[in-house]
């Protein structure tokens, strides 16, 4: 009952022989029988482990380092930065973050040092009570405080990045405002949000027989691992291999060239395999979250219609301690600030700030759902200041074609009138029944439960931002290996499917059955960088430079045997056995223009577009929200498989509604994630989720292979959006904040039953 | 402390710590690293497997219980080639994507099925109320474990 293919009609594909099909992933087997090998299922002989020694303090100069007496006797380990031969730097955009901060720390639970030990229960114990004394400093825990603050954490002023994108000209339009119009201000904010994947985080570095190292994980970016190793080693005699890996969303981008730089250090200082596998205290503890934001928006609006005369929008992003990936954040937040809707005349301000938090990094939407937060709820409340129906505002300024976005991109193809009329039509079935409700505290016989329904509008740029891919070129191999065909790439499966959905790109393309393509292991050692595993890029983008080395694998079959025609028969004709290998790398047509340093120009390749309907009940005693049914219709460009596609767009909407009302991080003095437990930190159940239809709209794309769009993140981008929608609808209760927890809901419900101010 | 279970209807002998978990005797002592840990304290249900047909948090069971009792992970699941239902389901659905949920929820259903061989969504939903899953949203595990036996 979940999901379904819906085209426009003048654009319906060609059927094909794989590609649009639901195969089985050919990695699901392993995965259903237990036979798939994450890391933590493999043990090197004489394998050591690894645990990592961590601050108690947000700022301070480390004044003394030991083991403690009892494990030093024990012949534990210690690994400090003085043992690195290269340099104590974790290579990312800026060089500003320490491998370990073995003598100056910037926030709670930073790696300070490092200890190996015969079994894991040693480890961590050791690791637990080494001494570390501190020479405490003062920290900063409030963005809006850090800017320019004497303290430094970052740069001159603790700005990891500011831009400013113009369009129009706001000024002169408030200036200037119309008959008829009327000024809309609205302060919006999100807190942090933990990417819980349920394996956590973990890596082994084995010597190699012949020297060097390999290193073995849970990670998204086997290339960002090996930058990053490269430089603390201070050579490239090592590689870096994918395990199966359970579960990324962001989290597994970045963080885990960290991991592997420790257990490679242990390693080295050892001479013996050893693993480093992370608790789930320590995981949630230590690893990024999502950026928190505050947002203001100020809008001049035609008071009849709700349309967008000018805006003015400052966002604000807390990056933590260092830089990660958070300028990326902050720009693809500014982008997408004013949601899927045209305003001539805007200003959108972006800052991302450092502070002594742990850092915050990548997670699926990489800002954008902050942004889309703020977006939606200004559309809701320009509804409500002027007494007008929200979805009629959005009709009346959602983007059409030719339409030109904030960077000045003219749009083509916009899908947002599609995926707003299938959802729609998709609502009208019958609603599931509810679940008895048996949860404590809310929800009985008894609970005053109201009905409600939230929309949302969303859009998301696919792929890097501006130039990002043509600067990158990133490569794909396809290599005919006896009578099969092998893929080499970087890009990694972290749930998402590409050990499937490049084969199918790939067998279709050379017309062979899937059976005979498969994608090699993910080892630096054998694939060339294909780029990262991340900005909804691997379908679209290294998916299209698979398609294209297929093709001139193809051709470079037909030039050995002198025809071109069926796969198999060029096949039977080749004298040679020898395999075959060719590569692509990514190009387009070069009609992309990009300004960086003026944000104009054309900032996406292709937009993604989606329309989210939450149905729900909000128990008017409690504050509690019951979820029923999330309807969501996604433009994907071409579903090269639908339910790996739809899966995608199902699990990205309940992180959303977790983002929504029960993911909150309860920070300690130290702003140390205090509820750094499953039992405390609340991610959505089987019995919190709603049912859900996904309907996918295939408006496809020229330059992704098959017409294919990225779809990774879009349906993380709005749904918070629609709850917080449906409890106002339901309530008269404005939440303007993230997480709308039962405590802020019951507050908002109070606020809005006070006689009208 | 020298024990003796059955583990998937083959009998094994192990000397582990009488608090030792059953998740460590599995993965570490058997080296069958089917069953996953998530959490080690009983909140996500990647370590569950069936005790004596029960369905159970193997993070949570210390060895001592195990004298004399019938253990099936995943890996009990098949019989030789031929996938459970619930397995072959769950393929066909795609139920699994990054799969370190997936056994804990096979044999979370497995036993549902076993109760229940045609259970309704709401049925399935609070059977599978102990397993997180942060990948699928759930709709598709649903649909495996509802439509499996079907
Ligand atoms: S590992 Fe046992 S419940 Fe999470
Ligand atoms: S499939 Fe990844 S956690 Fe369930």
């Amino acid at each position: 009952m979940s999901a379904s293919t819906l085209q426009p009609a003048p654009q319906t594909p060609p059927a094909l022989a794989l590609v649009g099909q639901g195969v089985v992933r050919t990695d699901g087997h392993a995965k259903v029988t237990g036979q798939a090998l994450y890391v933590d299922d493999v043990r090197p002989e004489g394998c050591l482990y690894g645990a990592t020694i961590r601050s108690t303090v947000a700022h301070a100069r480390v004044t003394r380092l030991a083991l403690h007496p009892d494990d030093a006797a024990a012949g534990v380990v210690l690994v400090t930065a003085a043992d690195i031969p290269g340099e104590n730097v974790v290579a990312l955009m800026t060089d500003d973050q320490p491998a370990l901060a073995s003598a100056y720390t910037k926030h709670v639970a930073e790696a300070v040092a490092l200890v190996a030990a015969p079994n894991r229960e040693q480890a961590l114990a050791a690791a637990q009570r080494a001494v570390v004394e501190y020479d405490v400093l003062p920290a900063l825990f409030d963005p809006e405080v850090s800017r320019g603050h004497e303290i430094r954490l970052f740069g001159a002023d603790n700005v990891f990045s500011h831009l400013t994108i113009r369009h129009g000209d706001a000024t002169g339009a408030f200036a200037n405002p119309p008959a008829g119009s009327r000024v809309v201000e609205g302060v919006y904010r999100c807190g942090h949000q933990e990417q819980l994947y349920i394996e956590t985080q973990g890596m082994i570095a084995t010597p190699r027989p012949g020297g060097g190292l390999t290193l073995f994980g849970s990670m998204q970016c086997p290339y960002y691992v090996h930058k990053a190793l490269k430089r603390v080693l201070g050579h490239t005699d090592f590689n870096v291999v994918q395990a199966v890996t359970g579960g990324g969303f962001g989290g597994k981008e970045e963080y885990p060239s960290l991991v592997a730089i420790h257990a490679a250090l242990l390693a080295l200082k050892t001479g013996r395999p050893v693993k480093l596998i992370y608790r789930r205290d320590e995981d949630l503890r230590a690893t990024t979250k999502r950026h928190p934001m505050r947002a203001r928006y100020r809008t001049l609006v035609d008071a009849g219609t709700g349309r967008l005369l000018a805006a003015e929008a400052e966002l604000l992003f807390d990056g933590g301690a260092y830089n990660t990936l958070s300028p990326v954040v902050n720009s693809r937040g500014a982008i997408h600030a004013l949601g899927p809707y045209r305003c001539d005349h805007a200003v959108i301000d972006a800052l991302m700030v450092a502070t002594h938090t742990p850092p915050n990094g990548a997670f699926r939407g990489f800002g954008a759902p902050q942004a889309h937060w703020s977006a939606e709820r200004h559309i809701d409340r320009i509804a409500r200041v002027l007494g007008l129906d929200p979805l009629a505002v959005r009709r009346t300024n959602m983007y059409r074609d030719g339409d030109r976005t904030p960077t000045g991109q003219v749009l083509r193809d916009v899908g947002i009138g599609i995926v707003l009329e299938r959802a729609l039509e998709r609502a009208e079935k019958p609603l599931p029944p509810r679940l008895a409700a048996t949860r404590p505290g809310g929800g009985g016989p008894a609970a005053r439960l109201v009905p409600s329904r939230g929309l949302a509008l969303a859009w998301h740029g696919c792929g890097f931002t501006g130039n990002g891919e043509a600067a990158l070129k990133g490569k794909a191999d396809v290599a005919l290996e006896g009578r099969d065909v092998v893929i080499y790439i970087a890009s990694t499966d972290i749930g998402q499917g590409p050990e499937t959905i490049f084969p199918q790109i790939v067998a279709e393309t050379l017309g062979l059955p899937l059976a005979r393509v498969r994608n090699a292991p993910h080892d630096t050692a054998q694939v060339p960088d294909s780029g990262p595993t991340v900005a909804s890029r691997t379908t679209m983008v290294v998916g299209g430079v698979a398609q294209k080395a297929a093709r001139k694998l193809r051709d470079a079959l037909a030039a050995e045997v002198g025809f071109d025609g069926d796969f198999d028969r060029m096949l039977a004709a080749r004298k040679s056995t020898a395999n075959l290998r060719v590569q692509a790398e990514y190009t387009d047509d070069g009609s992309l223009v990009w300004d960086p340093k003026t944000y104009q120009g054309d900032a996406y390749p292709a937009f993604g577009w989606a329309c989210v309907i939450v149905d729900l009940d909000v128990d008017a005693d409690t504050g509690e929200v019951f979820y029923r049914r999330l309807v969501q219709a996604t433009d994907v460009g071409r579903a090269i498989n639908p339910v790996l596609c739809s899966g995608q767009l199902e699990g990205g909407a309940l992180q959303a509604l977790g983002f929504a009302t029960s993911e909150e991080l309860v920070l300690d003095a130290q702003h140390g994630m205090r509820n750094n437990r499953l039992t405390n930190y609340i991610i959505p159940t089987a019995l919190d989720a709603p049912e859900m239809e996904t309907v996918l709209v295939e408006i496809p794309f020229a330059g992704g292979p098959f017409g294919a769009k990225g779809i990774g993140e879009i349906p993380h981008d709005v749904p918070h959006a629609a709850v917080a929608q449906a409890i106002e609808r339901a309530t008269g209760a404005v939440l303007d904040r993230l997480p709308m927890t039962p405590e802020r809901v019951l507050a908002a419900l109070d606020t809005a039953a006070e006689p009208s101010a | 402390m020298k024990i003796e279970f059955t583990l998937n209807e083959r009998p094994v002998r192990v000397d582990v710590a009488p608090m030792a978990r059953l998740l460590d005797v599995l993965r570490e002592d058997l080296r069958v690293t089917g069953t996953k840990e998530g959490c080690g304290e009983g909140e996500c249900g990647a370590c569950t497997v069936l005790v004596d047909g029960r369905a159970v948090n193997a993070c949570l069971i210390p060895a001592i219980q195990l004298r004399g009792a019938q253990v099936q992970t995943v890996e009990g699941l098949a019989r030789s080639e031929r996938l459970h239902p619930i397995q072959q389901a769950f393929l066909e659905h795609g139920g699994a994507q990054c799969g370190i949920c997936t056994p804990g929820f096979l044999m979370a259903a497995a036993e549902l099925l076993h109760r229940e061989p045609h259970p309704s969504r709401a049925q399935v939903r609070e059977a599978l109320a102990g397993n997180l899953c942060r990948c699928t949203g759930y709709q598709k595990i649903v649909d495996a474990v509802a439509e499996a036996l079907s």
